[in-house]
C-alpha cells in the first residue's frame, strides 16, 4: 500500500468535470512533515488535484473522482467513508482570504471546535490561541478578537484564514495559491509561516510562483493538461529536470 | 472634430438628463398616493380610531379597532405559518438549486406568486370556508399561501448572494452541509432573508380580496379564531362604499393606516439592519 512514513498516498487518480477529464491517473506519495509544491500553467489541474483530497471536488455539480487517496493509511474513497469526518484530518486554505461574513476573528478561528462538537470553552480558548499563535497572527490579533475577521487587511485576513484550518488541527494542510491575492510583504510572512509549520504538519500547496515553489517546498510537482508529469526534491525538478516538458517549463521556454 | 466632440456632449447630457427625470417621475406615484391618503385620512384619525369599535350607519365617531386586531391576528398567523414554511423552500432552493426538484419548485412558486390573489380567496374559500363557515383561521391561510411564495424567492435569491467561497470554507472545515447553511450561510445572508420577510408581512397586510370570502369581516371583536373577523383592507373596501359621509371618513383613516404600516415596516427594517451590513469582497 503505502511506504511507512508517507502520511498521504494517492493512487491512480482520476477526476472529471462532466465529460472534460481533468486529471488523469495520478499517482503520488506524500511523506509526513513535507512541504510539497505543485506547479504548472492555468488549467492542468492542480487545484482539482487538491479538491480531490479532502473530497471537496465532488461537491460541484458534475464533477466525478475515481481512484484511491489513502490518508493515514485509510482510504478517504472507501466504501462508507465520510467526507466530514475526512475533512477534519486535512485542513485548506483558499486562492482568495474567505473568512466567515459576520464572524468575530476569534469566532472564525473557533467556529471548526464549537460545530465540531468542542463544548469546553477554556479547550476553545486554548485551541484558538495555539491556533493564531500558529498562524503567526496572535500579536496583531490579541487585543481585537472580538472585531470581525473582514476588518483585517488582506494577509491577516489569509493567515485568519490559515489558523481557522489548523484549529481543528489536522496533519495535512492543502493550500490553493495561498498568496496570489496577496502582496509580496504578505506573502513574505505565509512563506516564512508555512517554513514553520512543517515542523508540526504536511502542506500541499497549488503555486503559480515557481520562485515561491522553490523557496518553500522540499518536494515538487509539475503537472500538465491534468497529468502529473514530473515529481521529485524540488532543487532536481528545477535545475536536472527529467522530462523534456517539465525541462521546458521551469526554464521559461514553455508556450 | 470640435463639432463631433460638442455634439457627444450633447448627446450625452440630454440622455442623462431623460434618465433622470424618469427615474424621477417614478418615484411620484408613491408620493401622489401618499399626500392624498394623508389628506383625506389625517382628519378622521384620532384616538378613538384605534380603540373604538365601530358605530352605526350615520353614527358620528366610532373606529376600526376590531379590524386592527382581526388584521394583527391573521397576518401574524400567517407569518408564523409561512415563515418557516417559505424559509425551508428557499433554503432547499438556493442550496440544492439545480437538482430536477429544486427547478419544479422554483417554477411552481412563481406560478403561485403570479395566481391572482382572488384566485387565492376562492380556494380557501372551496377548501375551508365550505366546511367550517368564515373565520379567522381560514384568512390567515389564504394569507400564508400568498405569503408563502415570496418568502421562498426572496429567501433564495438573498441565500444566492452569499458567495460560494464561505460555503467551501465551511465544507473544508469538516462541517456538514447543514451546519454550514444554518450557522454560515444564512447569518451572512441574514439582513437581506430579514428585508424580504418584512417586505412579505406589508404586502398581505394590505391583501384585501382574498380576505373577502375567508374572513369575510365583523363590526365587533372576534371572540375565536373561529369566528368572522374584520381586517383593515375588507373594512376600508365597505366603508368606502358606503353611502354615508362618516363612514368614508373611516375608510380614509383606515387607508392611511395601511399606509403608514407599509411605510413603517420599510423604515424600521432598514434602520434595524443598517449598521449590519455585509460580508468583505
Amino acid at each position: 500500500m503505502s511506504a511507512s512514513n508517507s502520511i498521504l498516498h494517492v493512487n491512480q487518480l482520476d477526476a472529471w468535470f462532466g465529460n472534460f477529464h481533468a486529471l488523469k491517473n495520478i499517482s503520488v506519495d506524500v511523506k509526513d512533515h513535507d512541504v510539497m509544491a505543485l506547479i504548472g500553467p492555468s488549467g492542468c489541474g492542480k487545484s482539482t488535484f487538491i479538491r480531490c483530497l479532502n473530497r471537496l471536488h465532488e461537491e460541484i455539480e458534475g464533477a466525478k473522482v475515481s481512484g484511491d487517496v489513502f490518508l493515514e493509511g485509510q482510504n478517504i474513497y472507501g466504501p462508507g467513508k465520510d467526507p466530514v469526518v475526512i475533512r477534519r484530518r486535512i485542513g485548506m486554505v483558499f486562492q482568495k482570504p474567505n473568512p466567515f461574513p459576520g464572524l468575530s476573528i476569534y469566532d472564525n478561528v473557533a467556529i471548526g471546535l464549537k460545530l465540531g462538537g468542542m463544548r469546553d470553552r477554556h479547550q476553545v480558548e486554548e485551541h484558538v490561541h495555539q491556533a493564531l499563535c500558529g498562524a503567526a497572527l496572535w500579536d496583531e490579533v490579541k487585543d481585537k478578537l472580538k472585531r470581525p475577521g473582514a476588518s483585517l487587511s488582506g494577509g491577516q485576513q489569509q493567515r485568519l484564514c490559515i489558523a481557522r484550518a489548523l484549529a481543528v488541527q489536522p496533519p495535512v494542510l492543502l493550500m490553493d495559491e495561498p498568496t496570489s491575492a496577496l502582496d509580496p510583504i504578505s506573502t513574505g510572512r505565509i512563506e516564512e509561516l508555512i517554513q514553520q509549520l512543517k515542523a508540526t504538519i504536511t502542506v500541499i500547496i497549488v503555486t503559480h510562483n515557481m520562485q515561491q515553489a522553490a523557496r518553500i517546498a522540499n518536494r515538487t510537482a509539475y503537472f500538465l493538461l491534468g497529468e502529473m508529469v514530473e515529481v521529485g526534491q524540488t532543487q532536481q525538478i528545477f535545475e536536472a529536470p527529467v522530462d523534456t516538458r517539465t525541462r521546458d517549463y521551469v526554464t521559461g521556454q514553455f508556450g | 472634430m470640435d463639432f463631433a466632440y460638442r455634439r457627444r456632449k450633447f448627446v450625452n447630457l440630454v440622455s442623462l438628463a431623460g434618465i433622470f427625470g424618469l427615474a424621477v417621475l417614478a418615484a411620484v406615484p408613491f408620493f401622489v398616493v401618499s399626500v392624498f391618503v394623508l389628506d383625506k385620512g389625517l382628519g378622521a384619525i384620532s384616538w378613538d380610531f384605534f380603540t373604538q369599535l365601530p358605530k352605526g350607519p350615520g353614527e358620528e365617531g366610532g373606529g376600526m379597532a376590531n379590524a386592527i386586531v382581526g388584521s394583527a391576528i391573521m397576518v401574524g398567523l400567517a407569518a408564523v405559518l409561512s415563515i418557516p414554511w417559505g424559509l425551508a423552500a428557499g433554503i432547499f432552493m438556493s442550496e440544492y438549486g439545480d437538482s430536477r426538484t429544486a427547478r419544479c419548485l422554483r417554477f411552481t412558486t412563481d406560478l403561485l406568486a403570479s395566481t391572482p390573489s382572488i384566485v387565492v380567496g376562492i380556494f380557501v374559500y372551496g377548501l375551508i370556508v365550505v366546511y367550517t363557515g368564515f373565520s379567522a383561521w381560514a384568512g390567515a391561510a389564504a394569507l400564508t399561501v400568498i405569503m408563502l411564495p415570496i418568502v421562498a424567492r426572496t429567501s433564495e435569491e438573498m441565500l444566492k448572494l452569499v458567495p460560494d467561497h464561505v460555503r467551501e470554507a465551511g465544507l473544508a472545515l469538516g462541517l456538514p452541509r447543514w451546519k454550514v447553511i444554518v450557522r454560515l450561510v444564512l447569518p451572512a445572508a441574514k439582513s437581506g432573508v430579514i428585508t424580504g420577510l418584512m417586505l412579505a408581512l406589508a404586502r398581505v397586510a394590505g391583501e384585501t380580496a382574498p380576505l373577502l370570502f375567508t374572513a369575510l369581516g365583523n363590526n365587533y371583536h372576534s371572540e375565536s379564531l373561529n369566528q368572522p373577523t374584520a381586517s383593515l383592507p375588507v373594512q376600508v373596501y365597505n366603508y368606502a362604499m358606503s353611502p354615508f359621509e362618516e363612514m368614508q371618513q373611516q375608510a380614509w383613516a383606515g387607508a392611511l393606516v395601511l399606509v403608514l404600516f407599509v411605510v413603517v415596516i420599510n423604515l424600521s427594517t432598514r434602520l434595524l439592519l443598517r449598521s449590519k451590513q455585509g460580508w468583505s469582497s
